[in-house]
């Protein structure tokens, strides 16, 4: 199948903006079905980029559901988010002068699909996610495509669908027109109305939000559909179709692992998706210089660090000590966060308290210019990242929403919050959204509530992205101050 | 009463249930639709419910000799019915995580007489009558006619709870197979939400006109409205009824009203109903009469427990067993008969012990402990069973000859 030559595409060299022999663009609709494979090659960085900006988008696609976001809050945040990562604009009107723009486009979104795919095929939990955020996208674009082109693309796919029969119609007559006919209430214009109708016919099964909504006639377990509510036939056959390929996909896979330089990019891809973020979504390395103190930051920790950090910076008060990864966590959190090698000495070595000199230099001082990079492999450590500490050994200190206890979890939240705004109420919805497995989100909306002066629910960290990195939480909210 | 002497939840009592009375083989046609074992029963999981509140989960079977034997050594109180998985519930400990999947489960639902609580008036919370039942009647007309009509399904089963309420098991093949999704779409197409009390309801139906499923349900329940709600239950009579009727109508008529039902206190639900009927009859804007078929559907439409039906891990009591607060035997009903059902004629397991005990032993006969329902007054039950397993077991031998054909 695809494999042997997806392998082959991927190669070094550059590529060119794919065109078939006779000059037309590979791409003529901006929605894509996906049922081939992209052909031109492929760099290695493209295959990783391209997947990691589509994977914000999903990530943003299944918080949306787990904020309960409406479905137009939905569309306005994916759509704001895909201008910025995964831009598909529709076909330009001089189709010469911007086709090369579409096709540049539509050659990422295709080609990052199927990355993904690559990724997410592997397990039954990952592609049921995978299957349901796709779907979702594709109905977003869908919903925003122009209807000129969406005419154009339906009519470039075969639908699996029949029409009803002049009997049927009318043996329904009567239940049809009361469903569907919503002009004014005269007989002949209803006559008129009708007779031009057409309904196809599906299984049930294939219009379940149809159904759901009682919008349609149902009749022996057919569903009778109106012409202009034929788009949830597009979004099943689109869904039944990647289900089926993903499968496939996940059979032909073992002959990937010969190509080892896709597979830890895949590892990595799908290791964010399970954490419910994507991987790289927060470049930390955009962070202030060196302005902070280490007289300031307990005042910091209070007023502006997420749930993890705020858990190391208290044990560290209780105890005057942190355990080994502690150390590394909130060190490099605070590195990040504009601590100076000069300021961080002297943090630690006051909160190290009932340490010796001696032992504080030996032990402790080394590690600290050693994360600072000034010494052995002098190596720039970035902070963890929310995926990396939602999928840590448990007996690292992580992401307390994972690794709490929902009593531990909601005694720590009113202790540390409680002072910025968060009170009991809110916890029954913070609980049930961990509960769900999206501690990012239950992480963004305690931002949200402990903002709420300047913050709206639903903001998270500016245009709904939700917490990615525990220095993007702190950031933000500095910023916000 | 002697009967109701024997107490249910005694573990010899139970014991003599299952090894003498439970129709394993019907259970086991039932849910195998087949005469050898399929995975339809192989993968299928059972839980059992043991003294002192443990809860068995992923036990399975090879066949329904394997299911009695081990029903017959743990003496469950109960147990229940979940999906059948891609797998051996029982390899769940040696199967990789992710393997062992629902993938095929019995479209349920469960009617629970407390739900009704708002609107009925002879009982509460555990309690239930041959009167309120009435409700349950209703409700049951509507799901099962709204299930075939719509759904096209055809192998309902009805199963009383053993209390105060009804379970149906769908197990048609498309309903076998339908997803989370679907079920869920499925539930939110046959209900209403109808919340738990009834001052100031109104109905998220009328956006444009009723959908013709729930019109064909309201001239259903239309003809039962009178007789149930009004006759019997007598829902409005009194000052308590004529308030809460008033708070259900559109607020222009209620001072008149409440002025002409105060002056006579004794009018009865159905005298006043006919007030409000003759009063719709005048008014042109047909906002009271669609008041009052709201106030219909309110009263009469099924209130599902929609969570035990959207999801396909969901485990349900197995048909058959025995209530351990009323001893009452969990049996099929027929449908079209639902309205003659009365819950207190049920057998009880203490009552179908007497029973037992008084056949006259045949010392001859080595099978004493077969089928020994067919003696007792379980039998109308059991068969109700077997029809419907038979039906069903017909159904993949037609199936089966339709693949041999294509070839
Ligand atoms: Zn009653």
């Amino acid at each position: 199948m695809h494999r042997a030559r997806e392998r082959r595409n991927v190669s070094k060299g550059d590529y060119n903006v794919s065109k078939d022999n006779d000059g037309a663009s590979t791409y003529p609709h901006r929605l894509n079905f996906y049922d081939r494979p992209p052909m031109s090659d492929v760099t290695v960085e493209e295959f990783e980029t391209s997947a990691l900006d589509r994977l914000r988008v999903l990530t943003e696609i299944e918080s949306s559901a787990a904020r309960n976001r409406t479905w137009d809050e939905t569309k306005r945040v994916i759509d704001s988010l895909c201008k910025k990562h995964l831009p598909l604009g529709p076909n330009p009107p001089n189709l010469k002068d911007e086709q090369w723009i579409r096709d540049t486009e539509r050659r990422k979104d295709h080609l990052s699909h199927f990355v993904l795919r690559l990724a997410f095929c592997r397990s039954e939990d990952l592609r049921r996610r995978f299957v349901k955020a796709e779907t979702t996208l594709f109905r977003i674009r869908y919903e925003t495509d122009l209807v000129d082109d969406r005419y154009q693309f339906l009519d470039s796919r075969q639908l699996d669908r029949t029409v009803a029969s002049e009997e049927e119609k009318k043996e329904y007559k009567e239940d049809l027109i009361s469903l569907h006919f919503s002009g004014p209430e005269d007989n002949t214009t209803k006559e008129l109305w009708f007779k031009a109708a057409r309904f196809y016919k599906v299984r049930w099964t294939r219009v379940p939000d149809l159904v759901e909504r009682r919008s349609i006639l149902l009749k022996g377990g057919w569903a009778y559909v109106p012409e202009n509510a034929q788009a949830s036939i597009i979004y099943d056959e689109f869904e039944t179709r990647l289900v089926k390929a993903l499968e496939v996909t996940n059979r032909a896979l073992p002959r990937l692992d010969e190509d080892t330089r896709l597979l830890p990019i895949l590892e990595n891809l799908s290791k964010g998706f399970v954490a419910g973020v994507s991987s790289e979504v927060y470049d930390p390395s955009n962070q202030s210089n060196g302005d902070i103190k280490a007289e300031m930051v307990d005042e910091l920790a209070r007023q502006h660090f997420p749930l993890c950090m705020r858990t190391l910076h208290e044990n560290l008060r209780r105890d005057s000590h942190l355990k080994h990864f502690g150390r590394l966590n909130y060190g490099l959190f605070l590195k990040v966060l504009g601590l100076s090698i000069e300021e961080a000495v002297v943090f630690w070595r006051k909160a190290f308290n009932k340490m010796t000199d001696d032992k504080f230099n030996k032990e402790h001082k080394y590690n600290i210019r050693h994360s600072y990079g000034l010494e052995g492999k002098r190596a720039n450590y970035p902070a963890k990242s929310c995926v990396q500490l939602l999928t840590c050994a448990p007996s690292e200190p992580g992401c307390p929403y994972r690794q709490y206890s929902p009593e531990n979890l909601s005694s720590a939240l009113l202790q540390y919050y409680s002072g910025q705004g968060l009170t009991s109420a809110d916890l029954p919805e913070i609980l049930g959204t961990v509960k769900g497995g999206h501690c990012h989100v239950a992480c963004t909306r305690v931002f949200e509530i402990t903002h709420g002066k300047r913050v709206k629910r639903g903001e998270g960290m500016g245009e709904g992205e939700s917490v990615t990195h525990p220095n993007q939480y702190a950031a933000k909210s500095i910023e916000m101050s | 009463m002697e009967i109701d002497d024997v107490d249910p939840t005694s573990p010899e009592v139970m014991l003599t249930f299952y090894r003498r009375l439970y129709p394993f083989k019907s259970i086991f046609h039932w849910l195998n639709q087949d005469a050898n074992p399929t995975r339809r029963f192989t993968q299928r999981e059972f839980a059992f419910t043991l003294p002192g509140d443990i809860y068995l989960r992923y036990q399975s079977f090879n066949s329904a000799e394997d299911l009695k034997k081990q029903v017959c050594q743990l003496n469950p109180s109960r147990f229940e019915i979940g999906p059948v998985y891609s797998a051996r519930p029982r390899d769940k400990k040696t199967l990789r995580p992710g393997v062992l999947v629902p993938i095929q489960r019995e479209l349920v639902f469960d009617i629970d007489m407390t739900d009704y609580d708002p609107v009925r008036t002879c009982c509460s919370g555990a309690g239930i009558c041959k009167r309120c039942w009435g409700f349950i009647a209703a409700a049951v007309h509507v799901l099962d006619g709204a299930i075939r009509d719509n759904f096209g399904y055809q192998n309902l089963l009805w199963v009383y709870s053993g209390r105060r309420g009804i379970h149906l098991w769908i197990s048609d093949s498309e309903a076998l197979s339908l997803t989370d999704d679907h079920r869920k779409a499925l539930v939110e197409f046959v209900s209403m939400n109808l919340g738990g009390e009834t001052g100031n309801k109104r109905l998220n139906i009328r956006s444009k006109n009723v959908p013709p499923s729930i019109r064909h349900a309201a001239d259903m329940l239309n003809q039962k409205f009178p007789d149930l709600v009004l006759a019997d239950q007598e829902c409005f009579d009194g000052e308590n009824g004529s308030e809460t009727l008033l708070s259900m109508l559109p607020p222009d008529i209620v001072s008149s009203l409440r002025k002409d039902w105060t002056a006579n206190p004794y009018k009865s639900s159905e005298d006043k109903w006919e007030d409000l009927k003759l009063k719709a009859k005048a008014d042109k804007s047909s906002v009271l009469l669609r008041a009052l078929q709201d106030i219909v559907l309110l009263y009469t439409y099924p209130r599902i427990d929609a969570e035990v039906s959207k999801h396909r891990n969901h485990l349900l009591k197995a048909p058959f067993c025995v209530h351990p607060k009323t001893g009452r035997v969990c049996v099929p009903v027929n449908p079209d008969q639902v309205e003659e059902f009365d819950p207190d004629t049920v057998p009880t397991v203490g009552q179908l012990l007497k029973e037992l005990d008084a056949i006259p032993k045949d010392e001859n006969s080595p099978y004493e402990h077969h089928a020994d329902w067919e003696k007792t007054s379980l039998k109308p039950y059991v068969d109700l069973l077997n029809q419907h397993a038979l039906r069903l077991m017909e159904q993949t031998k037609g199936a089966k000859r339709e693949d041999d054909l294509s070839w």
